[in-house]
């Protein structure tokens, strides 16, 4: 018998022959009070990235132009120069920056790591818990270059923000490969005092728009 | 080998995982290794002020959450439908990751595990991997598998590494090094870190960017990576690592090749259900609204991550858990480690007095579910009694095992191997034996009662005037003889009731 057909049949033998299966309640929230981008849930959203040491910069309108001098000025203030960018960025996001790295597959870990920042738009964001979401997709990147890279500067549209775990993940498609990024890296490995910044971008600059 | 099925509906136990592979059983019973624990200030005072920090934490995000009990009640529920139809699960689990470019394994015990990864690991010819912190690779001893065969297994998560520079083994499910404190932590880093700067200081900051200098290269070089699991989704083939550090996400994406190794308990049927346990999570374990990080993929992504993906399903005692109904709901637990910070045992020993891979209250009931109860002088044996019951355990479980209940359970197991074993019963057996024949006749308890009123003259303040004799002297060790009254409550009646009728 393979491991395979044991470990099933092990399975059966030990649930016996009518195993009860129970309903499962769900009373727990579907959805939150307001509804996604009003402006509540951006506020809120931004109170729990400022609680994780997120750097939050507001732009009223979702102005692609406002966003790209956010993103420029936000950058310059650290000195970074250089970003990486995946193609579905939109060009007037990094256009007033001095050196923008397309990113296409062939760029390996390395040279990710001697790039300084990495902007991307996101999916959706989960106001209670401030959560952004990354689905790999054109404008969010593939999963290493918003990992290496020491800052990230992320693009979160106002109509994008959620206000629950349940709304969040409704949004999503399981099928790609999802990262759901709430503040910088951190650990509280030592002693349980928390600390920001670890393996993952240290910096996490976002940019809500609208 | 033959499968032997039983009788029809009649649960049949798995074989118990084995105990000589893998780190399932200490080397002592939990008294004796919890005793070396409590002379060690040190590790009390690290112990105490971690467990008090993090409950504290936990409590205030639990309450602002406002339908906690409804996320409760559902996690319980899915994870007891689950456990239900668990091979109809796997199935699906096994066919969307094959679907999705993925290969699935199963092991039937740690050893077939172990064969399984290693073999992987050697097939992309890699001397090294950089591993994901995993209960379930900590469990089967993977590390030493590997080393036996010429592999390094790096333990990037912080705490882990921690453990592992030191020499030393976890003692908490989440947070592998809380009995150490931050001037040991830096001790370890100067001694053992390749490249450190000597002159490193005992804050957290510092220490966390030595780590994350020291384990950079080792990221971007690595061909193999070895990750747990902490849900695998049945309807998607989805697998979730939940993780804070970002190291878990260097895994799962710069290596060309994912191995990850998942108890069959950690399916889930839908994706739908993430939305109970990405809430009860993140906020029963490190006390946070949502962890930094938490990944999900779905077999291979082309041109995004490991491009080969291996999924090893491993039972190693579950199917044992599985066949006892209240056991079965061991399985549901979803490594949170709120009850190791309740635990007022746990707090006073920490994790390594209990010897397996899983300590505290849900390491007290799932170890010897795993492994099974001896009646002889198994160490995990010990480890049903590792509890006062209080039921704090019980209280902050996000998925609501009754552990209490469990316990006893297994305390009654243990009685009854105990008895088959030996030919002469326990103290405490031969002692109900005994108070069983008193009251069974109420002359003889009479009798009895007038007895004990008499053995109050030979304890003062506590304490016998003689040493008593084992296994009484025992249970006055450590606490207070109790002096019986003057009279037996039957004479009293008698005397101030007049006679029964």
């Amino acid at each position: 018998m393979t491991a395979r057909e044991e470990i099933l049949s092990r399975i059966r033998g030990a649930l016996g022959d009518t195993p009860s299966r129970p309903d499962v309640p769900r009373t727990h929230r579907q959805q939150g009070v307001h509804r996604p981008g009003t402006p509540e849930l951006v506020r809120q959203l931004i109170d729990r990235l400022e609680d994780y040491r997120a750097t939050v910069v507001r732009v009223a309108a979702e102005d692609d132009d406002a966003i790209g001098q956010a993103i420029a000025d936000a950058l310059t203030v650290r000195g970074i120069g250089q970003v990486v960018a995946p193609p579905g960025v939109p060009r007037a996001w990094t256009g007033r920056l001095a050196d923008v790295v397309v990113d296409e597959a062939s760029i390996d870990a390395r040279t990710l790591d001697r790039i300084p920042a990495v902007v991307t738009g996101s999916v959706v964001a989960i106001a209670e818990t401030g959560t952004i979401v990354l689905d790999g997709a054109t404008v969010c990147g593939r999963r290493a270059i918003t990992l290496v890279p020491d800052t990230h500067v992320c693009v979160v549209r106002a109509m994008h923000v959620v206000q629950t775990v349940p709304e969040g993940l409704q949004r999503v498609d399981p099928r790609r490969a999802l990262t759901f990024v709430s503040g910088p890296s951190a650990t509280s490995d030592i002693e349980l005092d928390r600390v920001e910044g670890v393996h993952g971008p240290r910096t996490l600059i976002v940019v809500v728009a609208g | 080998m033959s499968t032997f099925l039983g009788m029809p509906g009649v649960p049949v136990r798995g074989p118990a995982a084995d105990t000589a592979v893998g780190h399932l059983t200490g080397d002592r019973p939990f008294p004796a290794a919890a005793r070396d624990s409590l002379a060690d200030t040190q590790l009390r005072r690290n112990l105490a002020h971690a467990t008090s920090t993090i409950r504290a934490k936990r409590a205030a995000v639990v309450t602002e959450v406002p339908d906690w009990e409804a996320l409760r009640d559902a996690g319980s529920a899915i994870k007891a439908d689950t456990m239900a139809r668990l091979p109809e699960l796997l199935e699906q689990l096994e066919a969307n990751v094959v679907a999705r470019g993925g290969t699935v394994h199963w092991a039937r015990d740690a050893a077939e595990a172990n064969r399984i990864v290693t073999d992987l690991v050697r097939a992309t010819g890699a001397d090294e991997v950089v591993k994901v912190k995993s209960m379930a690779t900590q469990e089967i001893g993977l590390n030493e598998a590997l080393e036996a065969v010429g592999v390094t297994a790096h333990e990037t998560d912080l705490a882990e590494l921690i453990v592992q520079l030191g020499h030393d083994r976890p003692s908490h499910i989440l947070v592998p090094a809380i009995h150490r404190g931050r001037a040991e932590i830096r001790e370890i880093f100067a001694l053992e870190m390749p490249g450190v700067d000597p002159s490193l200081t005992d804050e957290p900051a510092v220490l966390a960017a030595a780590a994350r200098t020291h384990l950079r290269q080792v990221f971007l070089r690595a061909r193999v990576a070895v990750s747990g699991a902490n849900f695998g989704v049945a309807e998607t083939g989805t697998l979730t690592v939940v993780e804070s550090e970002g190291n878990g996400r260097m895994c799962l994406t710069l290596p060309e090749t994912l191995i990850t190794v998942m108890g069959i308990e950690k399916v889930v049927p839908s994706w739908r259900d993430l939305e109970v346990f990405l809430q009860l999570l993140p906020r029963s374990s490190t006390g946070e609204r949502m962890n930094p990080y938490t990944s999900t993929w779905t077999g291979v992504t082309p041109g995004d991550g490991p491009q080969e993906f291996h999924l090893v399903l491993l039972d190693n005692g579950r199917t044992r858990a599985l066949a006892d109904d209240l056991g079965r709901t061991a399985l549901h637990c979803i490594r949170c480690s709120a009850c190791l910070n309740v635990c007022p045992v746990y707090e006073r020993t920490g994790g390594h007095a209990y010897g397996s891979t899983y300590p505290g209250p849900i390491g007290a009931i799932l170890t010897p579910l795993l492994t099974g109860l001896t009646g002889g002088d198994d160490p995990n044996d010990s480890l049903p009694y590792a509890s006062t019951l209080c039921g704090a355990c019980y209280d902050v479980c996000p998925v609501k095992i009754n552990i209490p209940e469990i316990l006893v359970q297994l305390r009654a197991e243990h009685t009854e191997a105990h008895a088959d074993r030996h030919r002469l019963p326990t103290a405490e057996a031969a002692a109900m034996k005994a108070v069983a024949w008193s009251m069974a006749d109420p002359a003889r308890f009479a009798r009895a009662g007038r007895a004990a009123a008499l053995a109050r003259h030979g304890i003062r303040r506590g304490k016998p005037l003689l040493p008593l004799p084992p296994p009484l002297n025992g249970w006055t060790a450590s606490r207070d003889a109790p002096r019986p009254s003057a009279e037996s409550f039957r004479d009293w009646w008698a005397r101030t009731r007049g006679p029964s009728s």
